[in-house]
């Protein structure tokens, strides 16, 4: 019993994360787009009012999968943010320039004022993007960990297999946002935000292909799947939907091309995820130290509470959100930007 | 310098800044939604820019306060790794049912409200903001069982090395949790009111805006008046269950060195902690502290001295924290009762008016020592009787936590001055009349 729900919620962990990746995905793509879409004031408002009434929610995800770690597997938690103390802190930084941004921009009518502001919405997307990316390519490749703790800095996450994963991120998103953009804006702004979606995506194709090559030297993430080939699956998946974003953008389907791009993030989320189990926070020092799902998880009342809870509660979340997405999906006009409560 | 200074130091930036902005998205989101509410009900379009103006300071605040607490989630991982490794069984599941419950629909609500004016029925937007304020009090109950819990920890066995969860009831139904949410959410609401009527004091004394903020003024003094009688009441209750629970921080909390019973107040006094005794002692007031504590004049009170030495807070910071909370309290029924006389004639009133706008600070001032009273007090303990704060940092460098506690105080400060800077001159340039 034991054993199943531990199983049970490193797939929910995995999910949560993947639910972030994509959802505040295409915010981070839209912030770190703004200083080449975003010609003049006009598109710039768009393009943030484009994420404006998401973003907050969408940024919830991470909070959650925060907590989640924290309660289903604490030892994962504990070990895993002290480690990662520096790029995680400045991921937490980056977020909250970026959140007061969209607040403050449109505050004060000043042309300093709201390029201050645009660099900080840039800033705040583009390092999340990339240490995401950093940090998880650095769990899939294992960590020196022993007994003693971790033995690393942020510099040594900065390896090629950490960096090709911060690369990869930062295209998912730009392509995420690009299409989101699509959707959402009007008129050049909107013809701009094609053209990059069309150009972007052949970058993303070929990062994708080094990833999952250099995957295959840099990590054991394979091993899951050689031993049961019916997962791969998943991976094909990732290649269909990534194929079906180009095959949407070029039937000019943005709504589509946004989904198959929402399941590319989700199924590549779950093909590294897989890959990983049991594992958490590898070691690459001896496995013995590793710690996964079966070794540092919580208690099993802990465990039974939570599924409980989040059985309950993300259901509803996701019912609610999906209803706020649904009122927000319409494309925007200049004269949206009149509306007072705008950004 | 130590890590685990360095970590206390930063936690405490970390969170009394987050709590500058908390408070005032608890209480005015609740009288933002009544005025919204008056609007729909009432037609009155008074109320819509009522609900705009208040709206719009409420939106800068949160901003602020939305964001600093993505860090706080993460720092008990970062810099406590220790703790949450030990506790973490039953700690962690308090924060991960925050999030879920409350903080995605009190955020994702926020975007429909800000956005939705003209998407959704009036009778719907106003419900939107009911469910903001009723999920940051959501929020605020799991964020202060999982404080109840560090401050008096129950429900819980040592196995496997850890804390881990006996039964999840005993936890969610802590009374020190209980009686904290309801000091916490009550003071919030108190500061919510005497923001608003601050500012509407403000425009009072210009005599601009008369009518909009009379009306202003109002509603935030009923809500002002009753919440802080509330906080009273509570913090009496709240009182002497930490006199039971936590003898230690009681004993700090009025400088009370013997154990005796028909215990005094000092209504002032100057602890000094090197001779266990106090330098000087003012206004003694004999079997009062038994009887707050235990509603008996001659209950026997623990003093510090009974207290092992390395069992007890700082007593001085505790000590004044307390009396400064207590003070604050006092003043805020009384500004609020002699409001009440006044509402009437408050353009009349101009002193009334000025000693309002200058009570702003006051409330934020009162919370801020409340916590640090709270948090203190519980010293050495991160998790009163069960885990000291020295064994609960992580294994970080020094170095690191240094470099990050400037970065904190640097940017903080700066996300602090702009924040506030924005709500003033918001908050100076009046409401748009519809």
């Amino acid at each position: 019993m034991e054993f199943i729900l531990q199983f049970i919620w490193f797939f929910l962990w995995g999910l949560l994360w993947a639910l972030f990746f994509m959802t505040d995905g295409y915010d981070f793509g839209v912030g770190a787009l703004l200083p080449f879409l975003g010609k003049n004031d006009t598109d710039k408002r768009l393009m943030i009012n484009s994420i404006g009434p998401l973003w907050d929610g969408n940024e919830v995800w991470l909070i959650t999968a925060g907590g989640v770690t924290f309660a289903a597997f604490p030892q994962v938690y504990a070990v895993m943010f002290s480690s990662l103390y520096t790029p995680l802190l400045m991921i937490l930084f980056a977020l909250i320039i970026r959140g007061v941004s969209f607040e403050f921009r449109g505050k004060i009518e000043s042309p300093g004022w709201k390029k201050l502001w645009d660099t900080c919405i840039f800033i705040g997307s583009v390092v999340p993007a990339i240490l995401f990316g950093v940090a998880f390519a650095n769990i899939f490749q294992g960590l020196p960990l022993d007994q003693n703790g971790y033995h690393g800095n942020l510099i040594y996450l900065l390896n090629p297999y950490g960096i090709l994963g911060g690369v990869l991120f930062l295209f998912w998103f730009l392509e995420h946002g690009a299409l989101w953009l699509s959707i959402k804006t009007p008129g050049r702004l909107h013809e701009r935000s094609v053209s990059a979606a069309n150009n972007i995506w052949f970058g993303l194709i070929g990062i994708s292909v080094l990833f999952l090559i250099a995957t295959y030297f840099y990590t054991p993430l394979y091993v899951n799947y050689l031993a049961h080939p019916i997962l791969f699956i998943v991976p094909l998946i990732t290649v269909l939907s990534l194929l079906g974003v180009k095959f949407f953008l070029l039937k000019e389907a943005y709504f589509k091309a946004w989904f198959a791009s929402a399941a590319t993030i989700v199924s590549a989320t779950f093909f590294c995820i897989i890959g990983l189990y049991p594992n958490m926070f590898p070691s690459n020092i001896d496995s013995i130290y590793s710690l996964t799902a079966h070794n540092a998880s919580a208690s099993q009342l802990t465990l039974t509470i939570m599924l409980v809870v989040v059985l309950i509660f993300i259901p509803i979340v996701i019912g609610y959100q999906v209803w706020a997405f649904y009122m927000f999906k319409d494309k925007l006009s200049v004269d949206d930007l009149d509306y007072e409560e705008s950004y | 310098m130590d890590v685990v200074l360095l970590s206390r130091l930063q936690f405490a930036a970390a969170t009394m800044f987050h709590f500058l902005f908390v408070p005032l998205t608890l209480g005015l989101s609740v009288l933002i939604a009544y005025m919204e509410t008056k609007y729909v009900r009432t037609g009155d379009e008074i109320y819509l820019s009522m609900t705009k103006f208040w709206g719009k300071l409420f939106l800068i605040n949160f901003a602020v306060g939305v964001v600093t607490g993505i860090t706080l989630e993460f720092q008990f991982g970062t810099n406590w790794s220790r703790y949450s490794a030990y506790v973490g069984d039953v700690f962690g599941s308090l924060l991960a049912i925050e999030a879920t419950t409350s903080f995605f629909l009190e955020s994702t609500l926020l975007g429909v409200w800000i956005f939705g004016w003209k998407k959704l029925s009036k009778k719907a937007h106003a419900t939107v903001m009911w469910l903001i304020a009723f999920a940051g009090s959501l929020s605020a109950i799991w964020i202060l069982m999982a404080n109840g819990w560090m401050q008096h920890p129950v429900g819980y066995v040592i196995r496997n090395g850890r804390a881990e969860l006996d039964s999840f009831t005993a936890v969610v139904t802590n009374k020190f949790g209980v009686l904290e949410f309801f000091h916490v959410v009550s003071s919030a609401y108190v500061l919510g009111a005497f923001f608003v009527m601050g500012i509407s004091a403000y425009h009072l004394l210009k005599k601009q805006h008369i009518e909009f903020f009379t009306r202003s003024f109002k509603i935030a003094l009923v809500f002002g008046l009753a919440s802080s009688l509330f906080v009273a009441v509570i913090g009496d209750m709240h009182g002497v269950h930490v006199a039971q629970v936590q003898p230690a921080k009681f004993a700090a909390m009025e400088s009370h060195w013997e154990t005796t019973t028909r215990a005094p107040i000092h209504l002032f006094a100057i602890p000094d902690e090197k001779n266990e005794k106090n330098l000087i002692e003012i206004g003694s007031i004999p079997g009062l502290l038994s009887f707050l504590s235990h509603h008996d004049f001659n209950a026997e009170v623990t003093g510090l001295k009974d207290i092992p030495k390395d069992e007890r807070p700082p007593v001085l910071l505790t000590f004044l924290s307390f009396r400064l909370m207590v003070c604050l309290g006092t003043l805020f029924i009384l500004l609020t009762i002699y409001g009440w006389f006044k509402r009437n004639r408050l353009v009349e009133s101009p002193n009334y008016l000025k000693i309002m706008l200058l009570s702003i600070p006051l409330p934020y001032i009162a919370i801020e020592v409340g916590w640090v009273l709270a948090e203190v007090g519980r010293q050495p303990w991160i998790v009163y009787g069960l885990m000291k704060t020295s064994d609960a940092a992580s294994p970080v460098a020094g170095s690191q936590v240094l470099f990050s506690l400037i970065a904190f105080i640097l940017l903080y400060s700066f996300l602090g001055a702009v924040g506030f800077y924005l709500i003033v001159i918001n908050a100076k340039k009046g409401p748009v009349l519809e």
